[in-house]
């Protein structure tokens, strides 16, 4: 069974996610003795080798972003054809994305990668995607996506979620509707409570 | 105070339901233990050396008389029968069981409680001066703006998984008794030059392990604008915040790292695109909020009370209790009362579920059934009769919420330390309790006057000893407990950091050190002149001299 969320039902998964290959070994990264958990803003995600080596399937795809740069022409027609999703991780600046992507409703489906589920910035991406640059097709959360996030996800603009493979995408739907009346106005209900309703 | 209206209940139930299937999904291994921490901690559930914690939000410190009732019951049923009042003005219980949180919650509700982002990476308890509305230095209640805040701050989706905690303070005077500036965020209201309420903007406080205080970002902001404002500046401190080191991931650390002439340009720029947005406040939201916090029905009462002076004449004690608990009140015959929770020998800031049921019969009689808890971990009655405070002070007497101690050495600011936090190097709490014995004597101790001691019992600061007059740091050498010394720290619109005097000391050392501090202290001073105000004039050279002289002698 799919465990994919879209607008609130469970839906079939259409896209191949592209993964570029894992060329040798990847190192450890430390901090104050502790194994460095997220990538910061900014940092490169795939080296160029990667990149290059990365195989790109028929069909409906998932491509990372920096996979799409280095491929953007010859990929254009199949963009247009609504083939191609662009995949973004949290770590990368969404202003880049922007400018390098132009027209980001060209593409049928943004997804986010969340690598681990605390990384808030996802949020923050799902909403300057919605209210500052406009876009308007499915936007995805993939990675660590878990029940517990869905409620901040959807009020940051997401309408599709691909639950984390070992979890159940059935039992999460519940938690879409874990509160009722949000106080703060957000993405998906843009006023706040004391505008909505006569407190 | 805040009332809920069915909004606000509504939410409150559905997060009692939705922590109980997060808790239940727990206890059944489909949550592991990583994913659990961040659901459990925003709700203020810590699992400690002994037993689990639960933090209970108290937003700006307001309780009410059946609140307060409702906490003492809790803490019996589920509990050893006690409590802890924080120093970010929340309860703390020390012992529930994981599996009894859910009822917990189901019952803080029926009295509109919650424990709602009471810890975790996420928007805090937003907190502020404890005689909001009453002190007659006040230019703005800033009590509604708090509640404002708040509800936008409680399940802010954008700001639900931060690189860190986050912490806000409000205040409305100029003299600050919120300490704004060891915040994240600090908020300080003022009437701008139109008369308008207008709000200062401090951003990138905060003690812990790099103790850094405010800067200001913004001089003049409108209050509309008070919450696109804060969304400005932790959207800039979601994206960019140091995720990869714990160390350095709160607000303080980007701050210092951009500069404030850029980090403000950053925020400045992001504010720009959502400045007017709809959660820009409006009057009359202000106003319905506001409503909540208009002045209690206050009697028209002269300036004096014959009964209360001829008290005063002839009951030493009582007068004493004055000097120090009693506080001025902007209405005319009205006093603000603080009953201290720093009786010697006692563990700062923690109330029995009896003391709690008395303080909620006095708040019913004295007090139009309000009170508050302040970040110095007491309770005050806000609103008591000029000639109602000889018989408030005799049951609170006998309650033994009357220690005539209030800003004195011993009414000490002391997190739970080692005892019970699995975060502490080192004890706190036997090492209050060592020192209010010391100074157990209390015409010595009114004599000394105005000090702050605070403790804390690792570099997370809780105790909010970096601002400590005198601020003790418990720290770990080669697996035993030891004390480092910090003095000339303030809080209020001075605020200072303290310096270290030297080498840390042993647990037994302590109050000796305390001991000789004072002694510099009343050696040098000028008539008039606070502890801290010497150590300011003389510096840290004449109180390390005499410390350590002593030790070396103790050790030959």
């Amino acid at each position: 069974m799919s465990n994919l969320i879209k607008d609130n039902a469970i839906a079939a998964d259409e896209w191949t996610r592209v993964t570029p290959p894992s060329l040798g070994e990847e190192t450890v990264r430390k901090q104050a003795g502790k194994v460095v958990l997220f990538k910061l803003t900014g940092e490169e995600t795939f080296s160029a080798e990667q990149i290059a080596a990365t195989q790109i399937p028929a069909g409906k795809v998932l491509i990372p972003f920096a996979v799409w740069r280095a491929h953007k022409d010859t990929l254009a027609n199949r963009v247009s054809q609504g083939e191609v999703g662009l995949l973004i991780a949290t770590h990368e600046a969404i202003e880049d994305v922007i400018a390098e992507v132009k027209d980001i409703n060209a593409f049928v489906l943004v997804a986010i990668y969340v690598e681990r589920f605390a990384d808030g910035r996802i949020f923050t991406i799902g909403n300057l995607l919605r209210t500052r640059y406009g876009y308007k097709n499915e936007l995805r959360a993939v990675g660590d996506v878990l029940r517990d996030q869905l409620f901040f996800l959807k009020r940051s603009g997401f309408n599709s979620y691909l639950i984390r493979a070992d979890r159940s995408a059935t039992e999460a739907l519940a938690s879409l509707k874990d509160f009722s009346e949000p106080y703060q106005g957000a993405v998906d209900i843009t006023e706040p409570a004391w505008r909505r309703i006569n407190r | 105070m805040y009332k809920y209206d069915a909004i606000d209940q509504q939410l409150v139930n559905e997060r009692v339901a939705q922590y109980r299937d997060q808790t239940n999904r727990y206890l059944a291994g489909e949550l592991s233990e990583d994913e659990f921490r961040p659901l459990r901690l925003q709700n203020g559930l810590y699992i400690q050396r002994q037993a689990p914690m639960l933090r209970i939000a108290v937003p700006y410190g307001m309780l009410s008389s059946k609140q307060l009732r409702k906490l003492g019951e809790i803490a019996k049923k589920y509990d050893k029968g006690y409590g802890h009042f924080s120093t970010r003005q929340n309860l703390q219980l020390n012992w529930p069981k994981l599996e009894d949180v859910p009822e917990i919650l189901a019952e803080l509700a029926t009295v509109e409680m919650h424990a709602i982002q009471t810890s975790g990476n996420c928007i805090r308890n937003i907190t502020t001066d404890q005689f909001a509305g009453v002190a007659p230095d006040e230019v703005i209640d800033p009590r509604a703006m708090a509640e404002v805040m708040r509800q936008w701050s409680t399940f802010h989706p954008e700001f639900a998984l931060l690189p860190r905690k986050f912490k806000i303070a409000v205040s409305g005077t100029e003299q600050d008794r919120a300490i704004v500036q060891a915040h994240d965020i600090g908020m300080e209201f003022y009437k701008d030059a139109k008369g308008q309420t207008a709000i200062k903007v401090w951003v990138g406080g905060g003690l812990g392990r790099t103790p850094i205080l405010g800067t200001v970002i913004r001089e003049h902001l409108e209050w509309q604008h008070a919450l696109t404002y804060c969304e400005a500046i932790i959207r800039v401190y979601n994206i960019h915040g140091r995720r990869d080191n714990a160390y350095k991931a709160r607000i303080k650390i980007l701050v210092k790292s951009l500069g404030i002439d850029e980090f403000k340009k950053q925020v400045e720029a992001e504010w720009l695109h959502i400045k007017d947005n709809p959660n820009t406040i409006t009057e009359a939201e202000l106003a319905r909020v506001a409503e909540h916090f208009e002045a209690m029905p206050y009697e028209s009462l002269p300036t004096n009370d014959a009964s209360f002076d001829s008290a005063i004449a002839s009951n030493p004690a009582f007068a004493a209790w004055v000097k120090r608990c009693v506080h001025p009140h902007k209405q005319s015959g009205y006093r603000a009362v603080t009953l201290s929770l720093k009786p010697h020998g006692h563990a700062p800031g923690d109330i029995t579920s009896e003391q709690m049921a008395v303080v909620a019969d006095l708040a019913d009689a004295y007090s139009f059934g309000e009170l508050r808890a302040s970040h110095e971990q007491n309770l005050i009655l806000a609103d008591v009769k000029l000639c109602e405070l000889f018989p408030l002070w005799e049951k609170a007497r006998t309650a033994g919420l009357a220690t005539p101690n209030i800003g004195l050495l011993t009414d000490i600011i002391c997190c739970p330390g080692g005892d019970f936090c699995s975060l502490a190097n080192a004890k706190s709490i036997p090492i209050a309790e060592a020192i209010q014995m010391q100074f157990d004597n209390l015409d010595y101790l009114h004599d000394i006057g105005d000090l702050e001691l605070n403790i804390s019992g690792c570099m997370n600061a809780c105790g909010h000893h970096h601002v400590g007059h005198i601020g003790i740091l418990g720290v770990d050498k080669d697996g035993s407990e030891w004390y480092q010394v910090t003095i000339g720290g303030k809080q209020g619109i001075d605020a200072s950091i303290g310096s270290v005097i030297g080498p840390s000391f042993s647990a037994e050392e302590m109050p000796g050190v305390v001991q000789r501090l004072i002694e510099v202290y009343i050696k040098e001073r000028t008539p008039e002149e606070r502890f801290i105000d010497t150590v300011r004039r003389i510096g840290v050279p004449p109180f390390k001299a005499h410390v350590y002289a002593s030790k070396e002698t103790a050790n030959v």
